[in-house]
């Protein structure tokens, strides 16, 4: 156990080493400052989150971190390379504008999990709240249970799947993302359309449910996309947005 | 933003902790709302009794002395009401054996200035501007007991940073309001209930929203009706907390701008702005934790 306080924060572990942090006594900037520091390969356990928000954000090495509790606002926030595991639940904002790596939440995730995200892996075992994904631009994400309303909300790359139902206006004004959905959709948004799956897309499906560590069938899935019929603004479509 | 903490003890041992669970989540919500605060607690010995009619009034200087004050009350209202007077950090609270309405207009007459920001048999609100733990402190929250507690930190946008406009807004015996968000067309909402005959006491959104509960519970509303056509009715974001003598309500306007968490256990209800206002919670790591969907109404009764 490592305590952090703002003198010692190059008491770093080493490469290969593990190293816990108890936010019950340790600030979370702290915390953040170490994990920037930290070397590839490394273990840190995070006990005592509190539903502080900002935990694990801005991490940039292939480090392993595993929160215990329920995270607040914005946990592992532009995450690239690593891996951060929050058993809990995560507030809103979860894997804001992820990069690259993996965020894996074993309980629900608040609104806009993974908004903007680039690229690598979410996965939220439970429920995602309204607006996952939204502008996302290339991650993928993974929803064990149901997704709120305006999901993927002007998506342009990445694929959304979703184990359970999704909320109203499901991929409104949405670019070149991919979202399955294996239950309902309560409706579908500006310009999002159901599209027919291909083997392509059933194989995608498969690595990516996969990749989360689910078994759902991927035949049980529908796939929607873009009509293309909003890409370019055109002012008989006015009403359409 | 605002930040919202309220807590429904269902678990009768747990009212003696009531000011003091209450105090431990308002703590986590005050980045959310530092500029003023108020807070509602219900059935707690010392500021209300049964039988009795008690109403908050705003600010500890009224103008008199607590003693003029109950004198020149006990000449308007009947002997064996047993009226009483007291200062509590910054409110005055005044009590008396008979119905509130004439409590009130008992005071209107006694104290024309002063304003009401609580009343009925089991409430008493506190509000101030301030940093809202001094505000709680000022008035000895972390020892209060009680049924239920409500707390409110603002971040003023629709109205001035006034103690008038601190929430929770109490309108009606034993209901309280508080906001987190705005309403957009509170202002033609108004003018309809100054129609009606109406009277507010600020400027601020909030309280037509508490005044559009109130007066659709006049009217025969469940609270859970009145609320459902608050949303049919009033533009704009919100998250909102009701609570009444025996029951708390928990609402979100339809696209869920704003936050809301809450715990259920066999021993209470807690709402919250965030999950870290929850967090020090006794039994939260096995209650059931849920964001409240948007748009639908959500109640609990003692």
């Amino acid at each position: 156990m490592v305590t952090l306080i703002q003198s010692q924060t190059q008491d770093y572990p080493t490469a290969a080493d593990e190293a816990t942090v108890d936010l019950a006594d340790s600030p979370v900037r702290n915390l953040n400052q170490a994990l920037h520091g930290a070397a590839h390969g490394q273990f840190w356990t995070v006990e005592n989150p509190g539903g502080k928000h900002n935990l694990a954000v801005g991490i940039d090495a292939e480090v392993s971190v595993t929160i215990n509790g329920h995270a607040g606002y914005y946990a592992a926030g532009m995450h690239q390379k690593g891996e951060v595991t929050i058993y809990g639940n995560a507030g809103v904002g979860l894997a804001e504008n992820i990069m690259s790596g993996k965020v894996h939440v074993k309980g629900d995730a608040s609104q806009s999990a993974a908004a903007t995200g680039h690229g690598g892996l979410v996965v939220i075992d439970g429920n995602a709240g309204a607006r996952c994904g939204i502008s996302m631009k290339g991650v993928d994400i993974v929803v064990g249970g149901n997704i709120g309303h305006m999901s993927a909300f002007m998506a342009q790359a990445g694929r959304l799947v979703v184990c359970g139902d999704a909320g109203d206006a499901l991929g409104d004004s949405i670019y070149e993302a991919r979202i399955y959905v294996k239950g309902t959709v309560a409706s579908l948004g500006a310009d999002c359309i159901e599209k027919p799956m291909s083997i392509e897309h059933l194989d995608e499906l498969a690595e990516l449910l996969a990749a989360a560590g689910r078994t759902d069938n991927p035949a049980d899935f529908k796939r929607y996309g873009s009509a293309r019929n909003l890409y370019h603004f055109s002012v008989h479509n006015s009403t359409s947005y | 933003m605002c930040g919202i903490a309220a807590l429904q003890l269902r678990n009768p041992l747990l009212h003696s902790q009531m000011g003091s669970l209450l105090s431990s989540m308002m703590c986590q919500i005050v980045d959310r709302g530092p500029d003023s605060a108020g807070l509602a607690v219900y059935d707690t010995p010392g500021l209300v009794s049964g039988n009795t009619s008690t109403l908050s009034l705003l600010g500890k200087d009224q103008g008199l002395p607590t003693a003029g004050i109950a004198a020149a009350l006990e000449s308007l209202l009947p002997a064996f009401a047993g009226t009483a007077v007291k200062v509590v950090g910054d409110t005055t609270f005044v009590s008396s054996a008979v119905d509130t309405g004439l409590l009130a207009k008992a005071v209107r007459e006694t104290l024309p200035d002063s304003t009401i920001i609580g009343r009925g048999e089991h409430v008493a609100v506190m509000k101030s501007v301030g940093h809202p733990m001094d505000i709680a402190a000022e008035h000895g929250l972390e020892a209060m007991s009680g049924s239920q507690g409500l707390a409110h930190t603002r971040m003023a946008t629709e109205s001035a940073v006034t103690a008038g406009g601190s929430h929770p807004f109490s309108v009606a015996d034993d209901l309280c309001l508080v906001h987190n968000g705005s309403f957009s067309n509170h202002a033609t909402i108004r003018r309809d209930l100054l129609r009606e005959g109406v009277v507010f006491d600020s400027d601020n959104d909030t309280e037509v929203g508490a005044r559009y509960i109130a007066s659709r519970l006049k009217q025969g509303d469940t609270l859970e009706e009145a609320l459902t056509n608050l949303g049919k009715v009033f533009d704009g974001f919100y998250t909102l907390v009701v609570t009444t003598a025996d029951s708390m309500a928990v609402v979100r306007d339809p696209i869920a701008c704003k936050p809301a968490i809450i715990a259920e256990t066999d021993d209470y209800v807690a709402m919250a702005s965030e999950y870290r206002a929850l967090a020090s919670l006794p039994g939260i790591e096995t209650a059931r934790i849920f964001e409240p969907e948007p748009g639908k109404v959500y109640t609990w009764s003692l």
